[in-house]
């Protein structure tokens, strides 16, 4: 069944869920999406477990024809989004369900905010899943779209999986994320768990500094321009393991990687610290050349944040 | 043995390290210790991952309590009887070496002062173990390479490894399941195949096996 069409693929739209967990023990990254609070609303304005899968949408975004109705939520980046229908053309809100007809067309345009939007569709999207399941990770070179981003012809099955009636909701401010200003992103971090191969000195200075996106940044990681920081020792390789995301490593050259949704499952290069989970989707929506500065919490203010985000989520669930 | 530690990688993550080196007896600990985690099922408990000396446990910080997990690493890992040795499988790999699919088996054989058969005889006389899976789908890291031939990896990776090469780094020898970049030395090729996303057990090789490589 055609039920979304790919007429223009943009430039990253990929399938992404909550993620293919409990498979890292053969090497396939965990990925999923890169802003995941703001998958997850939109999921559930939309009537879906918050887990479901999504559409990410980057920077620049894809033209889609649906053949039957719909109806989608749209969250994360403002990118401009409109339903095009025959001749009139209607402005799409952000986190607000709204109705596809039959043959209308999604477009995006302009990027106003952020850097990926999140396409959440009534009852899913019915791609095949493998290995549990539907985000695409392109590392992983997985068959389908697990392993590829959208391209033009690409069929998007619609699923029947929406567990209520989408939700039209104002929401309030408080629950949406504020957009960084002028690119200019803070997370909060955890140090370690290897902060103690590094100086104070350059501990300090890793905590004052501001790094730079670079452009050769993608969905596996996201390399950091700014003051350098060694780990002891030269920075030499330590005995490979596990690399959750969030993880900022420091290869020998001082330029600092933060580990992003399609990481590498293991690696061995010291981790000066981890961004919290409730702050990985602020680092998920930045673009190569914004810039994102560290500011170190300790666990108990992670989870904290974790769970007030989670309560947000769950009020929200339960207003449906 | 080095210092055994928990550490904390965020709000959810611990990784258990049980020391620093390469190390047969430290890895097959670390094995059973992430075995017998992964068999407990715990509630909120989403990935358990080993590496060579570690043991990585993900989990959901609002539904695990961390002090009580770091509790139960520290038990296990004091637990010098946790879980049975298993019998390791041992599987054979079909490996041809040299030529346009091994393109660094000559400064290989430069690194060793050897010939470049030489190279191949010390890389078939081993018997390696699985210390741990990563990186990409299905990629082995074998061990213990040979000193003589344990060239550590290239200074600047290769942006494209053809799937199927066998590579070197230092101690540690490994199969490219798919092509990507990597850093390892070329020193040969197998057409078998070690990721399939269909199959039950996707990857071919699993932590603990021993593997030989042959001729064909």
């Amino acid at each position: 069944m055609s039920d979304i069409v790919t007429v223009r693929a943009g430039l990253l739209t990929t399938v992404q869920d909550g993620g293919r967990w409990g498979q890292q023990h053969h090497g396939v990254p965990v990925s999923g999406g890169m802003d995941p609070f703001s998958m997850r609303l939109v999921n559930l304005l939309a009537g879906n477990a918050d887990d479901e899968a999504t559409l990410e949408v980057t920077l620049q975004g894809p033209e889609l024809r649906f053949e039957r109705d719909a109806i989608a939520v749209i969250g994360g980046a403002d990118l401009s989004a409109v339903v095009a229908t025959g001749g009139t053309i209607q402005r799409v809100s952000l986190w607000r369900p709204f109705r596809v007809p039959s043959g209308a067309s999604l477009r995006f345009g302009e990027r106003r905010s952020l850097a990926r939007a999140y396409v959440a569709v009534s009852g899913g999207l019915d791609v095949p899943a493998v290995l549990g399941s539907r985000a695409a990770s392109a590392p992983a070179q997985l068959p389908g779209l697990a392993g590829r981003a959208l391209r033009v012809g690409d069929v998007l099955p619609i699923g029947n999986r929406a567990t209520s009636e989408p939700i039209g909701v104002r929401l309030s401010h408080a629950v949406i994320p504020p957009a960084p200003i002028a690119g200019r992103a803070a997370v909060r971090f955890i140090w370690g768990p290897d902060e103690e191969l590094f100086s104070p000195g350059d501990r300090a200075t890793f905590a004052r500094a501001e790094y730079r996106v670079a452009i050769a940044s993608n969905r596996m990681g996201y390399r950091l321009d700014g003051p350098p920081v060694h780990a002891r020792g030269g920075g030499g390789q330590l005995l490979s393991e596990a690399t959750p995301i969030g993880s900022i490593q420091v290869p020998p050259l001082g330029q600092p990687i933060l580990l992003m949704a399609d990481r590498q499952t293991t690696g061995g290069y010291p981790r000066i610290g981890t961004v919290i989970s409730a702050d990985l989707g602020v680092a998920g929506q930045l673009a190569p050349g914004e810039t994102i500065a560290f500011v170190p919490c300790d666990v108990e203010e992670a989870v904290k944040a974790l769970r007030e985000q989670e309560r947000a989520l769950v009020e929200l669930g339960a207003s449906r | 043995m080095s210092e055994v530690r928990v550490a904390a990688a965020g709000d959810s993550a611990l990784v258990l390290r049980l020391g620093d080196t390469i190390d047969v007896d430290v890895n097959e600990r670390a094995l059973r210790i992430a075995r017998e985690l992964g068999d407990r099922h715990l509630a909120g408990v989403r990935d358990v991952v080993l590496g060579y000396a570690s043991v990585t446990v993900y989990f959901d910080p609002l539904r695990v309590e961390v002090a009580r997990l770091e509790h139960d690493l520290w038990e296990l890992a004091r637990d010098e009887a946790v879980r049975p040795a298993r019998q390791p499988r041992r599987l054979k790999i079909t490996a041809t070496y040299g030529g346009a699919q091994g393109p660094d088996l000559a400064e290989v054989a430069a690194f060793g002062r050897c010939s470049e058969d030489e190279v191949i005889a010390r890389h078939l006389a081993r018997e390696y173990r699985v210390f741990m899976v990563g990186f990409l789908p299905g990629f082995p890291y074998l061990g213990i390479v040979d000193p003589r031939i344990a060239i550590p990896r290239r200074d600047t990776p290769r942006l494209s490894v053809p799937a199927g090469s066998i590579g070197i780094a230092g101690s540690q020898t490994g199969i490219y399941p798919v092509q990507s970049p990597g850093g390892w030395r070329l020193i040969g090729h197998t057409r078998e195949t070690l990721f399939r996303a269909e199959r039950d057990s996707p990857a071919l090789l699993q932590p603990g096996d021993l593997v030989r490589f042959v001729r064909p």
